[in-house]
């Protein structure tokens, strides 16, 4: 379809995906889950009556208002990058992808607007109880948000609900409700808002331990870490359970996906969990290079959780691009033929039905129809296209893995030393949860390159592939942009540290009262 | 009821949704019309705050709008999200960014450590309250000049200039479009905070306001003409219904006009409606006039969007490539999606009535300079 691939176009939009989804992602977590603590602070008070309480909601609200502008701020520019660096994307899957974004903003984005004013502007202007639940009504908003924008990128992992016309060369909606109830929507939506309360609680757990390692505000940093550390512990059981379950999907949906997270070469039946390795960056589909420098393995365990049975087969990377005849694996290169032979048929009927020659377009199209499932991969020049940048996506997700696992961990340990009464004493976990709200941020990044970078070449998996996506748009134009994205959100990110930073060391009203 | 309607009316219906959320971000703009008066009117630091205070309430409704525009375009006209955005690339790069940088503005100006100064931020609205909305009208007046851009058989945009949507602003037309919406802007702005600041001890400051009206609407008056006489006299571009296929057609849109009276009606209306409030405001002394203007221009925004998409007509045309154009028709969804988007759209209602019920019970009281200086100081802009 485009015949001169300038694949630097390609390259630098995907570079300003990636740049400006990372961006968009250090600050929506922090709402996400920042919005339900406030609301928890604020019906402590509004049950309470207690003024203590307000004031420890205000100054949480205060900090939420500092990352929620940048986060509007980064969001704008994600929206509109369909149609700018990827307008054929746009054109071919608009009539379902553009759905959920359009929802996104009916039913999502004004709730969060609208009450926004209120939960900041309304303290003397509202009823006690109408504050209240405009705070939840931001929580409930954002959260929704997500739900959406998920909805849409679960869709490009998992093409459901649709079909192709060969009529328009594109993709239309068939269901709905396949779109919005797939299995890749809701792990998704599950994994995404649950990394979001886990990172907020850890938020909410570094602040306080640095005031109560300062001896400031020991009240209210005490009181917020009751509340944050159960909600994080809740929410990081929740944030593990869901992250095996979208391993699971993967490896129903997305088996390469999963094989290049887990390293995975060659299939087998008692597949290997590596538990740390250090991946050999120079290894090829085919080749009989080792596929780890260093590895330490739990053998079987993959099989386990992959498929939730124990021995059962993992396909690897070689299996799935050169076909695996004992587990009814059809490879790449398979695929590959047949994709070539739709591409062909539908040129063919194209070209019949502009010639008027309708016996030979219903021939082509009934050819077409044959090999339809296999259209994206027709436009896969090498099979080896068909693997995702391993080493990359193996570490994203080790390191996501082990920091989900281990914060489990210490949240349970903030709780069991507040239960306790101890925790203003307990100085030695301070950096310990300080540490954790960066590594947090630093997972929950990695999770999106597991699930962005697992996904190459295809920007539809299966589908589309990425270099097919792009507008038709000379380079420099992509890479200025890039740039100019890159400064400035650098520069506005510098600005909203140092706000925070500045807010934080000025603390909450009310002083120094313990 | 709905899963009957067929595609042409779904097509119509959904451009008339398109029309209505376009239309109220253009009432909307009042809060960048207010960005841009920030240094006119707010002579000291108090006044400087209640303007700011006063529409930093409303940014979040005005950018959403924006966003729920492009969102609805998407699911609705896929092609043309496709065709303009990755187009006319550089027009909504720089309209967005003018945005970007007004999202942060309003929280961090006054914020101690904020790395740039509050100035800075102050000059952010400013842009964002020229620039941007400039360049907005001058995007929308393609929609009656054209662009360059030609489509191949799959759709694909190729852009034949490589200012990629910039070189709209060439036109007198376009650029008249876009410095009416500005001015217009301006005009809401003033408007706006008349109503929504108490002013009592202010006077001055209270005239400063009302004069700002009338003068703006005042330069606004040459753009309007401009535009209008362009509009009634300019060729547009013309669909056959038959065949599909788009000509050029002298005085295209005053026809569109003519056969279609109730678009007459709304224009008008409108500029009635926003004649009437500047001329409330200073000859009247009255302070509501806001909602006298915001309606108008509603109403004016929907004639463009409807003169432009409705009888026959390509919203979005090449002038390169006739029939490259964009009608309604061939840059829509499929039934399926514009049938299901539809029984989403429902909850526009609902969504307008809580804005509205919100709107109504956070403006109730007037917006006090004791109130920035009381105890809940530190929630302010
Ligand atoms: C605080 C952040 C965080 C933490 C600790 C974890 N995750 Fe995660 N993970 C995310 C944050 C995240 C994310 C950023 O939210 C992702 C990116 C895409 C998505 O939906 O969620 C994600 C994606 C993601 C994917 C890819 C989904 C896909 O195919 O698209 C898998 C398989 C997992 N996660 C699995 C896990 C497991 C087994 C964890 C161990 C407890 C874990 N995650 C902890
Ligand atoms: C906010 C969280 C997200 C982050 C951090 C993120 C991260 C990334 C990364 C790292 C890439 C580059 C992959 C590569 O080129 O190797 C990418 C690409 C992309 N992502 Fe995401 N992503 C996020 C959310 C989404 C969502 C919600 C969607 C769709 C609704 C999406 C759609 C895309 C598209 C279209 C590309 C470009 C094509 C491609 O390279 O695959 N992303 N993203
Ligand atoms: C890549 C696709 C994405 C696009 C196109 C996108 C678009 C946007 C836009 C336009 C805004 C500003 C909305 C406003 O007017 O208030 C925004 C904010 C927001 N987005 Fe995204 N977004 C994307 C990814 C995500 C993801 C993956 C999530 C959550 C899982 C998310 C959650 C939010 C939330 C909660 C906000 C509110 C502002 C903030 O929290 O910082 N978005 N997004």
């Amino acid at each position: 379809m485009i015949e001169q691939i300038d694949l630097s176009t390609v390259n630098w939009a995907r570079a300003q995906f990636a740049l400006t989804a990372l961006y968009h992602w250090l600050f929506v977590p922090l709402t996400l889950g920042l919005t339900f603590l406030c609301a928890f602070f604020e019906t402590i008070y509004v049950k309470t009556g207690k003024d203590e309480w307000k004031e420890l909601a205000k100054f949480w609200m205060t900090l939420f208002g500092i990352n929620f502008a940048i986060g509007v701020a980064t969001g704008i520019i994600l929206e509109f990058e369909f149609g700018t660096n990827w307008a054929n994307y746009s054109w071919m899957v608009g009539d379902i992808f553009g759905a959920p974004l359009a929802i996104e903003g009916i039913a999502a984005f004004f709730l969060e607007a609208t009450f926004f004013a209120v939960m900041f502007f309304g303290w003397n202007r509202v009823s006690k109880g109408f504050h209240l639940f405009s705070t939840w009504m931001v929580a409930i908003g954002s959260n929704l948000s997500a739900l959406w924008i998920l909805v849409a990128n679960g869709w490009m992992q998992f093409p459901t609900g649709m079909a192709f016309n060969p009529d328009t060369a594109r993709f239309e909606m068939q269901n709905f409700f396949d779109v919005v109830f797939s299995p890749y929507a809701i792990s998704k939506f599950t994994h995404a808002t649950t990394s979001g309360f886990a990172l907020s609680s850890f938020f909410v757990i570094a602040v306080s331990s640095y005031y109560l390692a300062r001896r400031r505000h020991v009240t209210m940093a005490k009181r917020s870490i009751a509340v944050a550390a159960v909600f994080g512990l809740v929410s990081s059981l929740m944030l593990a359970f869901t992250g095996d379950e979208a391993a699971f999907i993967d490896a129903k949906h997305q088996p390469m996906k999963l094989a290049a997270m887990e390293g995975l070469w060659n299939g087998s039946r008692n597949a290997p969990v590596v538990a740390f390795g250090i991946v050999n960056g120079m290894k090829q589909p085919g080749d009989f290079q080792d596929p780890f420098v260093v590895e330490f393995k739990v053998q079987g365990l993959l099989s386990l959780l992959a498929n939730r049975q124990a021995g059962s087969f993992v396909p690897g990377i070689n299996d799935l691009v050169f076909g695996n005849r004992d587990y009814h694996i059809s490879g790449v290169t398979d695929m590959m033929k047949k994709g070539k032979l739709a591409v062909k048929y539908l040129a063919e009927y194209k070209n019949a039905k502009k010639a008027g020659d309708l016996s030979n377009a219903s021939r082509a199209l009934a050819e077409f129809n044959k090999y339809k499932k296999y259209l994206g991969y027709g436009h896969l020049d090498l099979p080896k296209e068909s693997v995702p940048p391993v080493a990359i996506t193996f570490y994203s997700f080790h390191l996501m893995a082990a920091v989900g696992t281990a914060m489990i961990l210490i949240f349970f340990l903030y709780l069991v030393f507040t239960a306790k009464g101890t925790i203003d004493r307990t100085t030695w976990l301070y950096p310990i949860g300080i540490l954790f709200f960066i590594l947090a941020y630093i997972a929950g990044e990695a999770g999106w390159i597991v699930a962005e970078v697992g996904r190459q070449p295809w920007a539809i998996q299966g589908l589309l592939p990425v270099k097919m996506a792009r507008t038709d748009i000379a380079p420099v134009n992509v890479k200025l942009t890039f740039f100019m994205f890159l400064v400035t959100f650098t520069l506005l990110l510098i600005a909203e540290i140092k706000i925070m930073l500045k807010q934080i060391q000025i603390g909450p009203k009310g002083g120094e009262a313990k | 009821m709905i899963g009957s309607l067929d595609t042409v009316t779904l097509q119509k219906l959904w451009w008339l949704i398109g029309s209505v959320v376009g239309s109220l971000f253009l009432f909307l703009t009042f809060v960048q019309g207010g960005q841009t008066l920030l240094w006119q009117l707010g002579k000291n630091e108090t006044e400087k705050s209640l303007i700011i205070n006063s529409i930093g309430r409303k940014w979040e409704l005005t950018f959403t709008t924006l966003v729920l525009f492009g969102g609805a375009l998407f699911a609705a006209f896929p092609k043309f999200y496709a065709t303009s955005f990755g187009g006319a690339y550089w027009v909504w790069i720089a309209i967005l960014f003018t945005f970007i940088v007004q999202a942060v503005s309003f929280e961090y100006r006054k914020k101690p450590d904020n790395l740039f100064g509050s100035t800075v931020y102050e000059a952010f609205l400013f842009i964002n309250g020229t620039v941007g909305i400039l360049l907005i009208g001058t995007a929308v007046g393609t929609f009656f000049t054209g662009s360059n851009f030609v489509l191949n058989e799959y759709n694909l945009v190729r852009w034949t200039t490589p200012w990629r949507g910039l070189e709209a602003a060439q036109n007198i037309f376009n650029v008249s479009l876009g410095l009416f919406l500005v001015l217009n802007a301006r005009v809401l702005g003033a408007l706006y905070l008349l109503n929504n600041i108490d002013f009592s001890g202010m006077d001055t400051f209270k005239t400063r306001t009302r004069n700002a009206i009338l003068s703006n609407f005042i330069a606004a008056l040459p753009f309007l003409l401009i535009v209008l006489i362009g509009l009634l006299t300019m060729d547009g571009f013309n669909v056959n219904p038959a065949t599909g296929t788009v000509s050029m057609m002298p005085f295209k849109y005053l026809k569109n006009l003519v056969e279609m009276p109730i678009v007459l009606i709304i224009l008008l209306a409108g500029l009635g409606l926003v004649i009437f409030a500047v001329y409330s405001a200073k000859f009247q002394k009255r302070d509501s006039g806001i909602w006298f203007a915001g309606p108008g221009t509603v109403l004016v925004g929907l004639s463009v969007f409807f003169t432009a998409g409705y009888n026959h007509t390509a919203f979005y045309p090449s002038k390169v490539d006739l029939q490259s154009s964009l009608t309604i028709f061939n840059a829509s969804s499929s039934h399926y999606t514009l049938t299901a988007m539809t029984y989403v759209a429902l909850i526009i209602p609902v969504v307008l009535a809580y804005i509205a019920y919100v709107w109504k019970l956070m403006d109730s009281k007037k917006l006090k300079a004791e109130e920035l200086e009381g105890p809940e100081a530190s929630e302010n802009y």
